[in-house]
């Protein structure tokens, strides 16, 4: 690992960071606000729940909830905040290598006396560092939300901490297989598209193994492997799908290395 | 002793062509000279040296070291020039000299301020605001400050202002004197002439030939045309090759004492007359054809 680059690749990644720290504590704080209101006309919300088709319902990850409490409430919320964290990892592992391939300072890089494994695990480092700042806001601003609105309602922290663990591994696994796709790729000119569409894609596919409750089509979809409802109702996560995600990140990492010691960096002219 | 060594080097990119077959080798302390037209393979060859990109087949050793294996070893003492300088474009100069200074062992503010001094590099300066010349200028300074035993220049000076040029060329010449080997790539002939010692002449990648620049300038063609409606068909001199007649004017390659040529033309009446050294590309389809 080299301090500089890790430095460098830090203050490059801070404003980016500080705007999705506010983008996830600003949503969670909006919808939190907003639960006294829900809990206080709790029949209603559930009768009007019921009448919605349970297509819907399996679209959005309500079938399991029970909005009225603030679990269940929060566990809806946190659907939104899983689609934020998912597109800003798989933003960070695309253009963690593909950024200086597409600014052309890749010549300048990979010309210092370090070789390709170093430059990656300090970049790798910093990514992951930024990540985990991320999250660490995330929660401290999602507990503070909660204390802040839930009134009189009593819940479960243990839940609750359950539901914002669920961030590290599902990150992980977009940070990673977004710096994989990116190797795979010659040359990524745009990294948005890739992670707006990775992010979307699995969540539709998501909805859709709501939908037709296919057990195959879980598989694919972190947002499946961790959502928010199952959690609270089981008070685990399924060791299954995580085991599978520990496999797929130790892979996707392992493979980028071997792909970037080979890679040829294209001359920018 | 021989500073890189490239033995049947070659690189395709899926089919095309990159370089084929390359064989060559650098002396300690000598400027080699590496010309030939765009698309041979130049950059190419250096970004194999640099293990920027990965060989096909055959070998290339630097300090006698192959650089695919020993790649972060050798780039220690080895400064780089691109012939297209791109850096962190909202890093202002200094920061990205000292970024780049700070890979390598040692204190680099005294050389830093030096170059920069030489070079007339404001240090206080985005890079995004700066010109193409001015990049280049950052691109010369990050090179030579960690003071490498041996430099990659590919096309240096396209973009420096001939004053520049000159004082580029000091410096290297410098460098040069203190045993820094330098590997210069062009494809302008004149600039190579002016500052190396053997050529090596590379064409749709492969090597054709490495020679001394001293028995390159004997064989130093001009292109000259000339308009008059009185000369003849044959100069009857040699050295002269390739003539053309069209609409008056004459053109001929001409390698040999410029005086006898000089002599031979006056005896026209001469309308027009211009002296030109010939393209790279012009002498090869005359060397080679």
């Amino acid at each position: 690992m080299n301090k500089a680059i890790y430095r460098y690749e830090l203050r490059q990644r801070w404003s980016s960071v500080g705007v999705w720290v506010a983008s996830l504590a600003g949503l969670v704080l909006v919808f939190m606000s907003l639960f006294s209101s829900f809990s206080s006309d709790m029949a209603a919300m559930n009768q009007m729940l019921e009448k919605f088709p349970p297509e819907f319902k399996a679209v959005f990850g309500l079938t399991a909830l029970d909005l009225a409490t603030l679990e269940g409430y929060l566990a809806f919320c946190f659907i939104f905040c899983q689609l934020c964290l998912a597109i800003q990892a798989a933003n960070y592992g695309l253009s963690l290598i593909s950024v200086e391939e597409s600014e052309l300072t890749a010549d300048f890089l990979l010309t210092r006396p370090l070789s390709r494994s170093t430059i990656l695990t300090s970049k790798l480092l910093a990514a992951l560092t930024s990540l985990l700042v991320t999250q660490v806001l995330f929660w401290g601003a999602s507990l503070a939300s909660i204390s802040l609105f839930k009134g009189d309602a009593q819940y479960d922290l243990s839940a609750v901490a359950l539901v914002l663990g669920s961030t590290v591994i599902f990150q992980l696994l977009f940070f990673s297989v977004g710096l994989l796709i990116s190797l795979l790729v010659r040359r990524m000119h745009s990294v948005t598209p890739w992670s707006l569409g990775l992010a979307f894609g699995t969540y539709v596919i998501s909805a859709f193994s709501g939908i037709l409750g296919d057990a195959k089509l879980e598989y694919l979809s972190p947002f499946k492997h961790f959502e928010p409802g199952k959690i609270i109702r089981d008070m685990q996560y399924d060791t299954r799908l995580v085991l599978l995600d520990m496999a797929l990140i130790i892979l996707a990492v392992g493979v980028s290395y071997w792909l970037y010691q080979k890679r040829d960096i294209a001359s920018p002219s | 002793m021989n500073i890189i060594d490239v033995k049947n080097l070659t690189k395709y990119y899926g089919k095309s062509r990159g370089i084929e077959d390359l064989s060559f080798s650098v002396r300690e302390g000598e400027i080699f000279g590496f010309i030939g037209p765009n698309g041979a393979g130049k950059s190419t060859t250096i970004r194999l040296l640099l293990s920027l990109i990965h060989p096909t087949s055959g070998q290339a050793t630097i300090f006698g070291k192959d650089v695919t294996r020993y790649g972060p070893e050798i780039r220690r003492n080895i400064g780089y020039l691109p012939s297209e300088v791109f850096y962190y474009d909202d890093l202002r100069v200094r920061d990205l000299l000292d970024y780049s200074a700070s890979f390598y062992p040692g204190d680099h503010r005294e050389r830093l301020a030096y170059l920069a001094d030489v070079m007339e590099l404001e240090l206080n300066r985005k890079i995004r605001d700066l010109s193409y010349g001015n990049k280049k200028k950052v691109g010369i300074v990050q090179g030579m400050l960690h003071e490498p035993q041996l430099l990659f220049l590919d096309e240096p000076t396209s973009g420096l202002d001939p004053l520049m040029q000159r004082k580029f060329f000091d410096l290297i010449r410098e460098e040069n004197k203190k045993g820094v080997t330098v590997f210069f790539s062009s494809h302008f002939l004149g600039e190579v002439q002016r500052i190396c010692d053997r050529v090596g002449i590379i064409r749709e990648g492969r090597m054709v030939e490495v020679s001394d620049i001293h028995t390159l300038q004997k064989n130093n063609y001009k292109k000259i045309r000339v308009l008059s409606g009185h000369a003849p068909a044959n100069f009857e001199i040699s050295g002269v090759s390739n003539l053309q007649q069209e609409d008056g004017w004459i053109q001929f390659f001409y390698s040999g004492d410029i005086n006898r040529v000089l002599q031979r033309v006056s005896d026209f009446e001469i309308e027009d007359l211009s002296i030109e050294e010939p393209t790279l590309e012009e002498i090869f389809m005359h060397y080679y054809e």
